[in-house]
Parts: structure tokens; C-alpha cells; sequence
């Protein structure tokens, strides 16, 4: 027995015959509980400093969340427009280089049995060239078979598609029919109208088999083409067959191949179509495919995020600064403070956890606030865009958890300071 | 354990405080205070009252010699082992209150009881025992700033004995005070006293000195009876 347990303060005597206490009894002894207390204390003291240490952390926490849960909006929302024809359809154009006075010079043209070389590869259901007639001067008439005396003068523009472009873009003629591989290859003057174009030109019926005129020329009328579900220009347009227009007005090459794909064959057409079309130089060829769905989601959050998530973490890091800043202000405040904590038996350790635990709990704050405030904002945009927000739960709690960590790792230095103030020279300056 | 081993007891104690120049606030001092003993020690400024005492409270270590608190030698003991015998063993009690002026005088008494393990269900009971015993039972809600010079020390003298240490030691507690509330602190300090603890208080004031059963003087590091 070394030392007599010292009585309590009330009736107290110097009796050796006091039982001997057990030394210090652990589970009392500053506990997590009193370790909150005095934190909550700590931080309580100053609540504008408070706000202006959480606002670097809350403008970070919350501009990740935004990013993150804008992406994930995003990404749903196009999901949900993903509809069928974008997944099924492909271009392809020949690749070009732009020259020293600044024109495009296609590197390649496509060949005319294009169609016919893509359509043996797998996943291609229909392909179809399709480039516009130079026409010049020439002007685009009808006679109109109502009014004969009053011409109408128009100039739609005169496009020139092989047999099977129609299909390619999934089109529906409302009359008539589209030229086929015959009118094709005898060149024969047929001509479609888009639907527009056959408005203007007066044109609504096709039995009576009338005419166009470019310049001279008669074309005869076969078919309107009523709705398309790509190049709606199409609808405004005179379509010729491919042959006709190079034998009428010398047309070089088609500008672009429309192919209508298998659903999810469109990284493979990407990847074959070209060598099919030019063997030897497949990469002067461009090919625009769908990719498959997920992949579109996975690129389209990484464009968002980058340019926010860096900003995100900038601002997080300054809120870290700020935090480490102003507890590193605290503690040189509370030397006198903390030289009494030692003095009534704290350990190192003890002051050590008291700061580091100040700085968590600003950063958790900071976090929970802009994670809040991130959601709100999320919200709010999407309901002013009447989109669905997609917010992912695990992800809010973990950017307010990040908060907490930015103020863990912010609290370091300080409280590494704090332990080490000596209590001798803390209590000569008083609390 | 016989009543007549020491609480504290220094033996041939240096501690210098390396400059330049090199100031050797203590010289090899001896000392021996016994259970129950209240010491004052007296000396001029600067001659190492406050080193002293800081040794003493283990806040500070000798350069040289050794120090026994309650026969164990604090010079192996790591600053762990240093801090809980200080919250378990030791009351201090300074000439400038040191309370935390944002926390009610009972916040600040229970301050004493986080780190030297009084049982969580005793912290309250305790802490306004020892404000009423300090004649503040009707302050405790009150915040430090509002309270007078002598009610401040009194809180301070309740926050030293709520862990029920062995030893108090105050630097020069009635510093700040008048003479009457300076009575009133010591009358209190003495009435701990009588009820055992052991009492080592650093003055200036001789009249305060002289109240107290033996008295030391330092000077210039080195300490004769009186
Ligand atoms: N940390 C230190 N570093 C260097 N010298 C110190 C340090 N602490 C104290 N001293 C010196 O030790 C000597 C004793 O100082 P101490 O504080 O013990 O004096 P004191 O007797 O308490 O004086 P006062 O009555 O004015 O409080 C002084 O000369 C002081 O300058
Ligand atoms: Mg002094």
C-alpha cells in the first residue's frame, strides 16, 4: 500500500485506514464523451469564425456533389432519350484535310458501290450514299397542272441518293414510291420529292406522273417522301438517283454513306466498314456509331466531371488551408488554456485529440453542409428542367465523410503544435 | 506506510535553464515536506519560487537530482505516467486564476475531473460540493469574468481539490487580491489543511508567509529554513 486514497472533500480526515483506490480508473478518465464535450465548447466559442472556416469545405463538398449528382442526372436523362434510331444508325464520310487557304480537301471519295460493300458485313441492315447536286444556275421548276399560266419558280435543293438511302434512314414515301436499283443504273429521269418541296412546288399527287424541270431538264415525279428519321434536309429537298446525276450534271462522289446497324453493332461497323470500303486506307474514312449504352453514359460523366471535380477539389483543398489556419489561430490563443489542461493531468495525446478532433468535426460540418447544399442545387435544376434527379446516396454521405477527412488531415499540423506547447511556458501567459 | 515518510521530498535538485547565458534557477536543493505539513515559501523575484514549484507539480523536471512524490521517483516516469499522477496527486492553484472564461465556474471546477478519472456519476456531485465548500454554491451558472478577484480564486481552489489530490500548490495565490479576500483564500486553504493536505503556498506577502506552519526561504536558487 503506497498511497492512501485521499477522502473526499466532505468529511475529509488524513485516515490511513481509508481503503486503498484502485489507480486512475481508465473508464472514466476523458472519455469520447467528455472529448465532444470540449470540442463542442471549442468550437462553440466563435460562431462567425465557424462559418468562415466551413465555407471553403462547403464550397467544395457541395461543388462535388453538384458535379457528381449533375452527371448522374445527366446520364440518366440521356439514357432515357437513347432511343432506338440513335442506336442504330451510323455515318461514315470520307476524312478530310484542311489546306493552307483554309478549304476542306476530302482525302478520299466513296466509292459508288459503297452500299453494297457495307451491306455484306454483319450488323449493316441498309446503307445508302447520298451528296448534293451542284446545279449552278440552273433553277428547280414545276408546271404546276392547275395553273399552267403562272409558274411557280422555286430552287429546292437537288440531292442525289443510290436505291437503298430511303431505307437507310428510315424513311416513308406518302405517295408514289422511291426510285430503285433500275432507275439507277439506266440513269432514267426519275425524281422524289421531299415533302416540303412538294408543297412548294404544288405537287401533292404522283399518279398523273408530273414533271419538274432543272433548267431544261424534266424529271419525271415518282414518289413524295413523307417523314425520315435522319437528314431532314431530305424533305426540302429534289432526290435524284445516284446514276442521274452523274450522268446529267457529272457528279464525282456522294458525300456521305447513311447505314442503318444492328442494335449494339455499332463499334464493330465503326471498325470494319472502313476496311470494306478502302482496304488500304480505311483511316481516310470517318465513321460516326453509336456506342453501346453504358459506355455513352461512362463518357458523358467523365466530360462533365473533370472540369468541376478539379474545381471541387481546389476548393476543398483551400477549405482544408482554412481549417488548418484557423485552428492553427486557436491553439495560439489557447496556449493558457491548454498549459491548464496539462496541469490538471492531460497528456499530450489528450490535447493532441482535442484539436484534431475540433478540426474533424469543422470539416464534417462543412461537409454535411455542402453535401446538403449540393443535393438542394441538384434538385432544384433538375425540377426546373423537368428532368429526374439522380442522386446517389452513398455518394452524398461519402462527400460529407471527405469533409470530415479534409478536416482530419487539416488538423494534424495544429494539434501536433498544440502537444508540444510545454505547460510551464503556456501557464506564463494566462487563459 | 508510516505517517512519517514524506509526500515530497528533493534531493540535491539543480535545475538550470540552458542560455546563454545558462540560468541555474535552482541550485541543489533539499527538501522534505511531510503529509499534512503546510510550507510557505518566501524570496525575493526571480529567485526560482515558481521553478520550484513547477518541479514540484511535475510540470517541470530537475537538470539534476531527484524527485519523490509519495516515495516514487518521477525521474523514470515517462510524461504519461507524469500527467496522471498530476491530475490523481496534484492541485495547482495560480496567482492568475487561469479559468476558461467562456464555461460557468462549474464547468470549470468539473474541468479537474476529465483527466484525473473521477467517476462519471461522482463529477457533479463532487463539483458542487467543493463550490458550496468554497461558499460559491449560488455561482455556479456564472461565468468566471462576472465573478470578483477573491470568487475567482475560489473557484480555482475548488477546481485544485475536487480530484482529491495530496498536494496543493499555489503560486502566490493572493497576488491578485486585496487584503481581506486574501484572508478569505487562505482561511480556506488553511481549513483543507486542517483536513489533511498537504499545503505549499509561494508569497510575497509575509503576513501570508507567516500564517503557515513552516516557512522556506529562496534565494537566488538556493533555500534556507526559516
Ligand atoms: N524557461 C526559462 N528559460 C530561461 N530562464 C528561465 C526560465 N524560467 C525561469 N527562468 C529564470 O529562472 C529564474 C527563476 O525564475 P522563477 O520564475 O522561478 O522566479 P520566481 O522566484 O518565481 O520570481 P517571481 O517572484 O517574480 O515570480 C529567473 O532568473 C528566470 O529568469
Ligand atoms: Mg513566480
Amino acid at each position: 500500500m503506497r498511497r492512501p486514497r485521499l477522502p473526499r472533500l466532505r468529511g475529509r480526515t488524513a485516515a490511513p485506514e481509508e481503503p486503498t483506490g484502485p489507480r486512475t480508473p481508465r473508464a472514466d478518465r476523458f472519455t469520447v464523451q467528455d472529448l465532444l464535450v470540449e470540442v463542442s465548447h471549442g468550437i462553440g466559442g466563435h460562431t462567425g469564425r465557424l462559418v468562415m472556416t466551413t465555407l471553403g469545405t462547403v464550397l467544395g463538398i457541395g461543388s462535388l456533389v453538384v458535379t457528381i449528382g449533375f452527371a448522374q442526372t445527366a446520364a440518366g436523362q440521356l439514357s432515357r432519350q437513347f432511343d432506338a434510331v440513335a442506336a442504330t444508325q451510323a455515318v461514315i464520310s470520307p476524312a478530310s484535310t484542311r489546306s493552307m487557304n483554309g478549304t476542306e480537301t476530302p482525302n478520299t471519295r466513296l466509292p459508288w458501290d459503297a452500299p453494297d460493300r457495307v451491306e455484306r458485313l454483319a450488323g449493316v441492315e441498309r446503307a445508302g450514299l447520298i451528296g448534293e447536286v451542284p446545279i449552278g444556275e440552273l433553277q428547280i421548276t414545276a408546271v404546276p397542272i392547275n395553273d399552267p399560266s403562272a409558274p411557280e419558280v422555286l430552287s429546292p435543293t437537288l440531292l442525289a441518293t443510290s436505291d437503298g438511302l430511303l431505307d437507310a434512314v428510315r424513311g416513308t414515301v406518302v405517295t408514289g414510291r422511291y426510285f430503285d436499283a433500275g432507275h439507277e443504273l439506266r440513269a432514267d429521269r426519275v425524281a422524289v420529292l421531299g415533302a416540303r418541296a412538294a408543297e412548294k412546288l404544288g405537287l401533292n399527287r404522283v399518279d398523273s406522273q408530273p414533271s419538274i424541270f432543272v433548267g431544261e431538264r424534266p424529271y419525271t415525279v415518282i414518289g413524295i417522301v413523307g417523314e425520315v428519321q435522319r437528314r431532314p434536309d431530305l424533305l426540302d429537298a429534289v432526290i435524284v438517283p445516284l446514276g442521274t446525276a452523274r450522268a446529267d450534271f457529272g457528279l464525282v462522289a456522294a458525300e456521305e454513306l447513311q447505314l442503318h446497324i444492328a442494335p449494339g453493332a455499332g463499334a464493330l461497323v465503326a471498325e470494319q466498314a472502313p476496311i470494306a470500303l478502302d482496304p488500304n486506307q480505311p483511316e481516310n474514312f470517318e465513321v460516326q456509331a453509336p456506342r453501346s449504352g453504358s459506355e455513352l453514359q461512362e463518357n458523358v460523366q467523365a466530360d462533365i466531371n473533370v472540369v468541376f471535380l478539379v474545381l471541387g477539389v481546389i476548393a476543398l483543398l483551400a477549405g482544408g488551408l482554412g481549417i488548418a489556419n484557423v485552428t492553427l489561430l486557436s491553439v495560439s490563443e489557447r496556449t493558457g488554456e491548454i498549459g491548464l489542461r496539462r496541469a490538471l493531468g492531460a497528456t499530450r495525446r489528450d490535447i493532441a485529440a482535442q484539436f484534431m478532433v475540433e478540426s474533424l468535426v469543422i470539416g464534417l460540418l462543412g461537409g454535411l453542409i455542402g453535401a446538403a447544399v449540393g443535393v438542394f442545387a441538384v434538385v432544384a435544376v433538375a425540377l426546373v428542367q423537368q428532368w429526374t434527379p439522380i442522386i446517389d446516396l452513398p455518394m452524398v454521405f461519402g462527400a460529407a465523410l471527405l469533409g470530415a477527412l479534409v478536416g482530419l488531415g487539416a488538423g494534424a499540423y495544429p494539434a501536433r503544435r498544440a502537444a508540444r506547447i510545454e505547460p510551464i511556458a503556456a501557464l506564463r501567459g494566462g487563459v | 506506510m508510516s505517517q512519517a515518510s514524506p509526500v515530497v521530498e528533493l534531493v540535491d535538485v539543480t535545475r538550470s535553464f540552458p542560455g546563454p547565458p545558462e540560468v541555474r534557477a535552482l541550485k541543489s536543493v533539499n527538501l522534505a515536506i511531510a503529509r499534512g505539513d503546510y510550507l510557505s515559501i518566501v524570496g525575493p523575484s526571480g529567485s526560482g519560487k515558481s521553478t520550484l514549484l513547477n518541479v514540484l507539480g511535475l510540470l517541470d523536471r530537475p537538470t539534476v537530482g531527484e524527485y519523490r512524490l509519495d516515495g516514487v521517483s518521477t525521474g523514470e516516469l515517462s510524461e504519461e505516467q507524469r500527467a496522471g499522477l498530476r491530475a490523481r496527486t496534484i492541485g495547482f492553484v495560480f496567482q492568475a486564476f487561469h479559468l476558461l472564461p467562456r464555461r460557468t465556474v462549474l464547468d470549470n471546477v468539473l474541468l479537474a475531473t476529465l483527466y484525473s478519472g473521477v467517476p462519471r456519476v461522482e463529477r457533479m456531485s463532487r463539483a458542487t460540493a467543493a463550490l458550496e465548500r468554497v461558499g460559491l454554491g449560488h455561482r455556479m451558472g456564472f461565468l468566471p469574468t462576472t465573478l470578483s478577484g477573491g470568487e475567482r480564486q475560489r473557484v480555482a481552489v475548488a477546481r485544485a481539490v475536487i480530484a482529491a489530490p495530496q498536494l496543493i500548490l499555489a503560486d502566490e495565490p493572493t497576488g491578485n487580491l486585496d487584503q481581506r479576500t486574501s484572508g478569505e483564500v487562505m482561511d480556506l486553504f488553511e481549513e483543507l489543511n486542517h483536513d489533511g493536505l498537504t499545503l505549499v503556498v509561494i508569497t510575497h506577502d509575509q503576513a501570508t508567509a507567516d500564517r503557515a506552519a513552516r516557512s522556506i526561504r529562496i534565494a537566488d536558487g538556493r533555500v534556507s529554513e526559516l
